[in-house]
């Protein structure tokens, strides 16, 4: 290969990548019947495509790097703490975070209790603290397992916890959104609260890891 | 213009968790129904789901609770630990206190 030339990123040896299939599977029925619902929505004028498309947006700019702030926010400071578990949205607004959901509650966990969420009707998810939820959340599998079987999902994604900590499973079935409040591991007294933050892993404010433990952030 | 008193049931009150039969969009899953718990915590006013699924906003809010259920009580058959719950909201009228002294806690 000669990059002894001046044009830049042009290689000598430009040679034909293989072709990628499209992605233009068969629409699965609950697929078609969204689309068609949006497609109506926007004919009779009470939603438009950039609506939609804006609501995406911010759902996509929403990463869990948000509620990890908040996280270590609480860590660092006992009387936003305080005010986390009273309010989880002023918490997050607080923390210069839009939210869009009704309400957030903030469940801590304890040596005592460890917390994990679900929704088993659909997939609530706090999407403004969070962003999207991964594809393990809304998967059938998980809405069915994680309120009948909750340690042995956990087991699966390499979460044990002896007999005598209370597995508690929150149902996200109606009008709250949850976030998990995990304890600070030891030994982070140095860290800043940035640090501290990057320690949260998404799984981690869901209730299916702990800080620290997860590190592919 | 609340014309309901709000809170019905009080932390630690044991429940049942109706079956109403009511078709549609409800927030009640099918496990928790006939089930015994106790109330957790009393969450606020929220327009009903139920109703607003159907475009009837605006409707009175009612009372929503967090009800806390052993698991071993939803499931006969559950492998986990004894002291294993689970938590989920419940609007008032799926909720009906329990007198017997048979039940638990």
């Amino acid at each position: 290969m000669n990059h002894d030339h001046d044009h830049g990123h042009e290689h000598d040896d430009a040679h034909e990548h293989p072709a990628q299939e499209d992605n233009d599977v068969v629409l699965t029925p609950g697929e078609a019947k969204f689309i068609a619902l949006r497609a109506m929505l926007i004919e009779k004028g009470i939603i438009t495509g950039e609506e939609v498309r804006r609501r995406l947006e911010f759902n996509d700019a929403a990463t869990p790097h948000q509620g990890a702030r908040m996280v270590a926010r609480a860590w660092v400071d006992p009387e936003y703490k305080m005010r986390m578990l009273a309010d989880g949205k002023k918490a997050a607004i607080e923390l210069g975070i839009d939210v869009l959901e009704a309400e957030i509650m903030v469940i801590e966990n304890t040596i005592n209790i460890h917390n994990l969420v679900v929704c088993t009707l659909c997939s609530c998810y706090p999407r403004s603290l969070l962003g999207e939820p991964p594809a393990w959340y809304v998967s059938k599998a998980y809405r069915s397992r994680a309120v009948r079987e909750p340690r042995a999902v956990m087991q699966e994604f390499g979460l044990t916890f002896s007999s005598d900590v209370e597995v508690r499973v929150h149902d996200s079935n109606a009008d709250l959104r949850y976030l998990i409040f995990p304890m600070r591991p030891a030994g982070t007294e140095e860290l800043s609260e940035n640090e501290l933050a990057n320690l949260v892993s998404r799984d981690c404010l869901v209730g299916m890891a702990l800080p620290g433990t997860n590190l592919n952030l | 213009m609340q014309t309901r008193n709000p809170r019905i049931f009080s932390p630690g009150d044991v429940v049942r968790i109706r079956d109403i039969g009511k078709a549609g969009h409800v927030r009640t899953p099918q496990y928790v129904r006939n089930k015994v718990g106790l109330i957790d915590s009393y969450v606020g006013l929220f327009e009903n789901p139920e109703e607003r699924a159907y475009g009837r906003i605006g409707c009175e809010p009612i009372p929503l609770y967090r009800v806390r259920l052993k698991q071993n009580d939803l499931w006969p058959d559950y492998e986990g630990s004894d002291c294993d719950t689970l938590v989920l909201e419940i609007y008032d009228h799926w909720l009906e206190t329990v007198t017997s002294l048979k039940e638990p806690q």
